[in-house]
């Protein structure tokens, strides 16, 4: 692995959707954009965040896949599906902590990001990082991300027992050194919020 | 993923070696592997095929053709015919004597779809009257009708008055 990393800071991003649009700009996926730029609360705030593939060290998708199609490559990039492997069985799509695989029935096949692959196995930033207007997506070394960001930057994640460390950092506050999904998610049926603007409410509404 | 309480890496299951999620991991026949693989192979093959066919072929000899007295050699006139049986009784053959007084044998078994086959002196030819074929009674070759292939010509010697069968001749004969 090279030393540049990839860095998601979620409280600059603007939303702007420029990581998206050049995204599909790539070569390496061109036309489909792999970044997905989510919306956190849209009644109540305009934060965004984007989701880019992590790169788990040790993925679950590509552990889950029954065709071998996903592959991780000595850099710790985890690819997209392979084309002539891919069945199309979106085992990958529902085992993703982070929700990034995609599988697209116009060709039965996954995509995923995979870290512009053509551009980062040659050192160049990913599409999203050179685009990013406030640097939320950043491409560069650990030591640069400490001298320059106020958070620090982490790449554990735990859900429940299980930690998943990834190839991605995302920057934190400080004195966080992992990010406990446990303590933001909740299991099981949730309260019904009554909100119009709350799409989850309304999909679980019988 | 690993477990936070036991920090004991999961055992990967046997099949994940030849499956690896890893790129590095994964082990590729090359030409070269493949080349000398079926190379060996071949030659290892055909040396066991040599060595079998050895100990197969020692010490069997072919069975010597039994020597039979079949006829007696007066009791076939020119033009003239005899049954009999050989090497085995469940063969029978035929024995005739040719217009120039020559005494010759075949299998009377035709090529065809083993109907008995008659010797015909007027033209020195076995028939055969299921379906028509007809041999040569010189050396057995296929003249006409559907056989295709000669009658078995059977070797026979003259010793005194007794005509004796001594082995399955040659098409060459």
């Amino acid at each position: 692995m090279s030393e540049l990393s990839f860095f998601i800071d979620y409280s600059r991003c603007i939303g702007c959707k420029s990581c998206v649009q050049a995204c599909e700009e790539c070569d390496t996926h061109r036309g489909v954009s792999m970044i997905q730029l989510e919306t956190i609360d849209r009644h109540g705030s305009v934060q965004t965040a984007p989701q880019v593939c992590m790169h788990c060290e040790d993925p679950i998708c590509a552990e889950v896949c029954p065709a071998d199609a996903i592959k991780k490559t000595d850099d710790g990039v985890v690819q997209s599906s392979l084309k002539p492997r891919c069945i199309g069985c979106s085992n990958c799509v529902l085992s993703c902590p982070f929700g990034v695989p995609k599988y697209l029935v116009s060709i039965d096949q996954m995509m995923k990001c995979d870290l512009c692959y053509d551009r980062t196995s040659v050192g160049k930033k990913p599409m999203c990082a050179t685009v990013c207007p406030s640097q939320a997506l950043t491409f560069t070394t650990l030591d640069e991300i400490r001298r320059t960001r106020a958070g620090e930057p982490v790449n554990e994640w735990r859900f429940g027992a299980e930690i998943v460390k990834t190839m991605v950092y995302v920057i934190v506050p400080k004195d966080v050194r992992a990010v406990e999904i446990t303590g933001l998610v909740q299991l099981g049926k949730r309260p019904s919020t009554h909100d119009p603007n709350d799409i989850a409410d309304l999909l679980e509404q019988p | 993923m690993s477990d936070q309480a036991d920090k004991a890496p999961r055992e990967k299951p046997r099949w994940r070696e030849d499956f690896p999620v890893r790129w590095a991991q994964e082990r590729y026949v090359s030409r070269r592997e493949l080349a000398k693989f079926l190379t060996l192979g071949s030659a290892l093959l055909a040396t066991a095929g040599g060595v079998i066919a050895a100990i197969g072929n020692r010490g069997r000899r072919e069975p010597k053709a039994p020597e039979v007295r079949v006829a007696d050699a007066s009791s076939v006139p020119v033009g003239g015919s005899a049954l009999f049986r050989y090497p085995t009784s469940e063969d029978p053959c035929i024995l005739v004597r040719g217009q120039d007084g020559s005494l010759r044998a075949f299998s009377q078994v035709c090529t065809h779809l083993s109907c008995a086959v008659v010797y015909q002196p007027a033209r020195d030819e076995l028939f055969c009257p299921c379906h028509h074929g007809v041999f040569s009674a010189r050396d057995g070759r296929p003249l006409a009708g559907p056989p295709v292939r000669r009658l078995p010509m059977i070797q026979v010697e003259q010793r005194g008055d007794d005509v004796v069968a001594i082995g399955i001749g040659s098409d060459d004969s």
